[in-house]
């Protein structure tokens, strides 16, 4: 028998069977259409929450490894940590003689000042102590002006560059550049401004930031203080590779004794995910499974409404068999039927979830329907078709066509 | 091998031989034999009347025949095959390109129009659109139906319905068609009418078998055999077939 013919012939007793009830198709769907919003919303939210967690760290660098006193969310106790040596000059020299698969690396320390131009005053300032280098290891773009030279870094130079919020509270129409400014009671000049880079994950600004010459930070506000030495890996596929050459590196430069544990961190973008991960996997997976509660009850719902179809017609499941129909044709029937409702339902689902995605995007969370949360909810619906209809449509190719035909 | 009339008759002519047919239906405890061991053969181009009582077993033996059913034990051979051997699938392929049905109520699709309705076997038969509905409109026309195929069954009388569901029993060119009290539900007039209508298909070569309460029914038909209990209680030409024998016959 050609299968086309059947599916086809399937199809058109689907559409009618359903157009038939409309009330009742509408009633079943209903638990579908409702499974499938929820779970496709909360896909779309979980992609949204994703998507805002990947932007706070964007400015973290993925292929930027930040050897630093301490690991990032560390598990020790601290007083583990607590006599750990600080990080040196000498030692980010050492490595920046020593290391081949770094692109680039530069130092970098901060502490908070309080900035002041004219009558204008910031508190709680980050000001960052670091090379010219700096620039070319996070990629930062200018907005305006320029970044400082090796020339103004090696020499001390009073030059800063100051971020866009620190430009917007200073100089709402002026131009900042060749501004004179306050850290603390020593003045700079302004060079440049970066441009926007947001938040890092959503609590610390780097827009709030003034960026100076590090042996200028050391001679003003004190040199004893620990490093962070970032590192541009050379390519972001061999991360592992720059990692295990730095931290070497890095434990001769500490006279680390062989068989020690380090007493620093080599710290990338990798330990926010693997953190962000474990602390949003397990509500990840209770949303999803809270969700897809909501589609088996509704998939619970058409499989009883086909048991109900299939009682109704259990006479015309007789004539068919009486003329022909084979037990798969009865079965594909009942499927295709309930595959149909589903797939209705989905379709209606997804209709209802765009929009309120939108909505969710303009007033809650950045998010956006991802092409694939709609795959989804097309197969989702598909699947719990097959497996409402499964049983009715079994049933039905099962009955005996004699006694189906007596049926009244 | 002796027809009823114990007139020779030449074993490949046989449509349909059944050897010893017993039907038991168990009901808890009770059990009760519809049938209890029936052979005979029909021949192809036949056209046989069964008749008895109510509760005889007539329906019983249709539905073996038509192969809805499968005997308790016995043998069934239609056209040489074993039937009472096949499984679900096989019998429905028999019953889609061997045999077509008309019942007593009908039994057509209620959503579906006339020519879906006779339509329906060749889309099992997994025969391509145009060529179905060329058959269909074929098979309603030989019905006088072809200016009623876009009627729904509700929108047809008795009779009307009555010639649609023999359209469709003849659409796709059944060795038998199977017949189970094709007028009961009709009036004296209509019921003679779809009377004429399946003498004229036996005319043109088609085997038939009916059931019927009505000797003046039966009359129709060229054989009749009378079930008790069961059992054949007689097996004997009826006067339209006695009268089409001499011709040709001794
Ligand atoms: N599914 C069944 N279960 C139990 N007994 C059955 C079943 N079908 C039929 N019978 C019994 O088998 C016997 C024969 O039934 P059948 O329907 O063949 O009679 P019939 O000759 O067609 O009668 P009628 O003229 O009333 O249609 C009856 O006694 C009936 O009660
Ligand atoms: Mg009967």
């Amino acid at each position: 028998m050609n299968f086309w013919i059947e599916i086809r012939e399937n199809l058109v007793i689907a559409y009618r069977a359903i157009t038939a009830n409309k009330l009742r198709s509408f009633l079943a769907t209903l638990g579908i259409v409702i499974g499938v919003t929820s779970v496709t919303l909360m896909q779309t939210a979980i992609e949204g929450i994703n998507r805002a967690f990947e932007k706070s760290i964007s400015a973290v660098g993925a292929d930027v490894l930040y050897v630093q006193k301490f690991e990032w969310f560390g598990k020790e106790d601290f007083s583990y940590y607590r006599n750990r040596k600080d990080i040196t000059m000498n030692q980010y020299e050492y490595l920046k003689d020593n290391t081949q698969s770094a692109a680039i690396m530069c130092p970098s320390t901060g502490t908070s000042k309080v900035l002041k131009y004219r009558d204008l005053v910031l508190e709680n300032v980050f000001v960052v102590g670091t090379t010219d280098e700096y620039q070319e290891t996070f990629g930062a773009n200018m907005e305006e002006g320029r970044f400082f030279t090796k020339n103004e870094s090696d020499g001390a130079y009073p030059v800063c560059v100051i971020g866009t919020d620190i430009r917007n509270a200073f100089f709402e129409n002026a131009d900042p550049i060749g501004k004179s400014i306050k850290i603390g009671t020593y003045s700079f000049r302004i060079i440049g401004v970066v441009e926007k880079q947001g938040s890092l994950l959503g609590l610390f600004s780097l827009d709030n930031r003034v960026l100076i010459p590090i042996e200028r930070f050391f001679n003003l506000f004190g040199g004893k203080r620990s490093l962070s030495i970032n590192i541009k890996a050379a390519d972001i596929n061999d991360m592992d590779e720059t990692k295990e050459e730095v931290r070497s590196i890095m434990r001769k430069a500490r006279k680390v004794d062989y068989g020690d544990r380090d007493d620093f961190g080599v710290n990338q973008q990798e330990a926010f995910k693997t953190t962000y991960e474990s602390l949003t996997s397990l509500i990840k997976i209770i949303g999803t499974l809270i969700t897809s509660l909501s589609l088996i009850v509704g998939s619970v719902g058409i499989a009883n409404i086909m048991f109900v179809s299939v009682k109704e017609r259990t006479k015309e499941i007789g004539i068919r068999k009486a003329i022909g129909a084979k037990r798969r044709t009865i079965m594909y029937q009942f499927l295709i039927e309930s595959v149909a409702i589903c797939l209705l339902g989905g379709l209606i689902g997804i209709m209802i979830a765009f929009p309120i995605s939108l909505i969710i995007d303009a007033y809650v969370l950045p998010t956006a329907m991802p092409l694939w949360v709609i795959l989804l909810g097309i197969f989702v619906s598909l699947l719990f078709g097959v497996l409402a209809g499964f049983f009715p449509a079994y049933s039905a190719s099962k009955m005996d066509p004699v006694e189906s035909l007596r049926y009244e | 091998m002796n027809n009823a009339n114990g007139i020779p008759v030449e074993e490949s002519s046989n449509l349909i031989q059944i050897r010893n047919v017993t039907k038991l239906y168990v009901m808890g405890s009770e059990e009760l034999y519809a049938l209890k061991g029936i052979s005979m053969n029909i021949a192809r181009n036949e056209y046989v009347a069964i008749m008895g009582p109510s509760g005889s077993g007539k329906s019983t033996l249709m539905n073996i025949l038509g192969c809805l059913d499968t005997p308790t034990s016995g043998d069934y051979f239609l056209n040489g095959k074993n039937v009472s051997e096949m499984d679900d699938d096989e019998l429905a392929e028999i019953r889609n390109k061997e045999i077509g049905f008309v019942f007593q109520t009908f039994n057509l699709l209620p959503r579906s129009n006339a020519l879906h309705n006779v339509e329906l076997p060749l889309v099992y038969k997994g025969m391509p659109k145009a060529d179905r509905i060329e058959r269909a409109e074929q098979a309603l026309f030989d019905v006088g139906l072809q200016d009623r195929m876009k009627h729904k069954p509700n929108e047809l009388s008795g009779g009307q319905r009555q010639r649609v569901a023999i359209a469709r029993a003849l659409v796709n060119d059944p060795s038998i068609i199977l017949a189970d009290e094709p007028t009961g539900n009709l009036d004296t007039k209509t019921g003679q009418e779809i009377m004429e209508l399946l003498e004229q298909l036996n005319l043109k070569g088609n085997t038939i078998i009916i059931v019927t309460h009505e000797e003046d029914i039966a009359q129709h038909a060229r054989r009749i055999v009378k079930i008790r209990d069961g059992d054949i209680e007689a097996d004997y030409l009826s006067k339209r077939g006695k009268e089409i024998q001499r011709p040709d016959g001794e």
